[in-house]
């Protein structure tokens, strides 16, 4: 557990609670999360990780302890769009066009008109739906749905991006897909990652660190440092030992954490 | 080539789907002449249609004039009553106190043959007033708006919710970008079938007295002087009020949603 306090840290979490009546979703949680590091959230069904990330962007309110987002509070981090989010739905409006739906934000912030074209053409083609730019998200596919709503997550430039299981939904194939494709966008875009997964080996091979959750109640049990292949990560290291290493050492965590409470992860 | 002719098929489907309802018709007007014919029934039981359209040809100026008062009356009472269903649900959605308080009065309206109050309301109004037909109208047509917007406001998901939320958008922006388009749809539908209500209701308004002026006098009028096919005829100028009502509010349903929900 990392409780060093660096003023550029992305995320601080300090002695969180969150209590819903009488059921202790969270208790108490420290977490650090330095700028530009990938950390995922795992742990079985009810283990407080996706409530952990609501508090983290500010969509709901921790009863013990506090959260600093690049040192502010979690609401002044949310207002001054200082984080970008993806959900497990993409949660797309059906009104909109794939492009309309990216310059969203630009465009509640009142950026111009040339300037949220410009950027949304640049976010299409990180994503690699730039012939679709035209398209209604009910005419995609849910693996497109969910790169345009990274895409409108990135659409701001943010140095810190939560998501929360945005591959959930997906089959497995499309997931490894979007898996690479979100290590390369790390790569450019340097942001600082808090992703929540079911999955080991989506936060194995995600992520800098891992932070394996327990539920009842929803604390951390373990953080297993993985930092794979010194930053650059590709398909071949789904293949490496190291890779495997890594995943056996979440699994270990993860039974150790919670003999009792392992439903909802996947392991495969 | 292939889209060509899938475009002449989609085109010949569409005119088979306008078609075959209308040759229906032609059909049921033949056989009703035909039966008219036949049986040799009086009039006062059912005239033929070729009597009622000589009628409605006859007549076509009282005819039009009468369909313009009820359709004024219908369309006074569509909007009234259209902003009140929409004002009441905006903020029933907005608090929970209101929308207790407001549903079971919507349900007590939605039970009470409004039409019944129109006597009541001539004589508050005066005998040679419009008014109280317009309030029959808007009364009855607050009711389905009501209802259908207000489900259309709940529809709004929380992913959606979550996302304006996280994106620090002001209330506004979320009514704007969220909450209007997703209730759209569902507010047009009320549109569409309040506004047959409110054909109806104003021409059984006019059964009930009031100045002798829309489609409804002029039908009992024609009635109770045993002129059956005249009666007829201005039932079919009723008629024609309604279809108009419908097909505008048909249309805005259609048109009046943006994105691909359209066509």
């Amino acid at each position: 557990m990392t409780t060093e306090s660096l003023p550029a840290a992305a995320v601080h979490v300090d002695g969180v609670a969150r209590e819903f009546g009488a059921v202790t979703a969270l208790s108490g949680v420290d977490l650090t999360v330095a700028a530009g590091e990938f950390v995922s959230l795992i742990g079985p069904s009810g283990c407080g990780k996706s409530t952990l990330l609501r508090l983290i962007a500010d969509l709901d309110r921790p009863t013990a302890g506090s959260i600093q987002v690049f040192g502010r509070s979690t609401e002044q981090a949310r207002l001054a769009h200082d984080y970008g989010i993806a959900f497990q739905q993409a949660g797309l409006l059906p009104w909109r066009t794939v492009r309309a739906n990216i310059e969203l934000p630009l465009s509640l912030h009142g950026v111009g008109r040339a300037g949220r074209r410009e950027r949304a053409t640049e976010m299409l083609d990180l994503v690699g739906l730039t012939e679709f730019a035209d398209h209604f998200p009910d005419q995609l596919s849910g693996g497109m749905q969910q790169r345009v709503a990274i895409a409108r997550a990135l659409a701001e430039r943010p140095s810190l991006l939560l998501m929360d299981e945005p591959f959930g939904a997906l089959d497995e194939m499309t997931r490894e897909r979007l898996q690479s494709e979100l290590v390369r966008i790390c790569a450019e875009t340097r942001a600082a990652v808090v992703f929540v997964t079911h999955s080991i080996p989506e936060a194995v091979f995600l992520s800098d660190r891992v932070v394996v959750m327990s539920p009842r109640p929803g604390r951390i049990a373990e953080v297993v440092d993985v930092r794979l292949g010194d930053g650059s990560r590709n398909d071949a290291l789904r293949e490496d030992r190291a890779y495997f290493e890594a995943v056996t050492a979440v699994r270990e965590a993860l039974h150790g954490g919670a003999a009792t409470g392992l439903r909802g992860v996947e392991t495969r | 080539m292939t889209a060509a002719t899938a475009t002449r098929a989609g085109l010949v489907t569409r005119w088979s789907h306008l078609l075959a309802p209308v040759v229906l018709f032609g059909l049921l007007i033949a056989a009703w002449q035909l039966v008219v014919e036949l049986a040799d029934l009086p009039a006062f039981l059912l005239p033929s249609p070729a009597a009622i359209v000589d009628e409605f040809t006859a007549f076509w100026p009282t005819i039009s004039g009468a369909a313009v008062v009820t359709g004024t009356n219908a369309l006074v009472g569509l909007v009234a009553g259209a902003l009140v269903g929409i004002a009441g649900a905006v903020v029933a959605a907005s608090s929970r106190i209101v929308d207790a308080l407001l549903a079971p009065l919507v349900a007590g309206l939605a039970v009470v043959p409004i039409v019944a109050l129109a006597p009541v309301l001539y004589t508050m109004y005066g005998a040679s007033a419009e008014t109280g037909r317009q309030i029959v109208v808007a009364v009855a047509v607050a009711v389905p708006v009501f209802v259908n917007t207000l489900r259309g406001l709940r529809q709004v998901r929380p992913v959606h919710r979550d996302l304006m939320r996280a994106l620090g958008a002001t209330p506004r922006q979320v009514t704007r970008q969220v909450t209007v388009p997703t209730a759209l749809p569902f507010v047009l539908t009320g549109l569409r079938l309040a506004s047959s209500l409110a054909v109806i209701s104003a021409i059984v308004a006019e059964y009930f007295g009031g100045p002798r002026t829309g489609i409804g006098s002029f039908i009992t009028t024609a009635a109770a002087g045993s002129n059956y096919a005249r009666a007829w005829a201005y039932v079919l100028g009723g008629v024609l009020v309604g279809l108009l009502f419908y097909l505008a509010t048909s249309a805005l349903e259609r048109w009046g949603v943006p994105g691909p929900r359209r066509r």
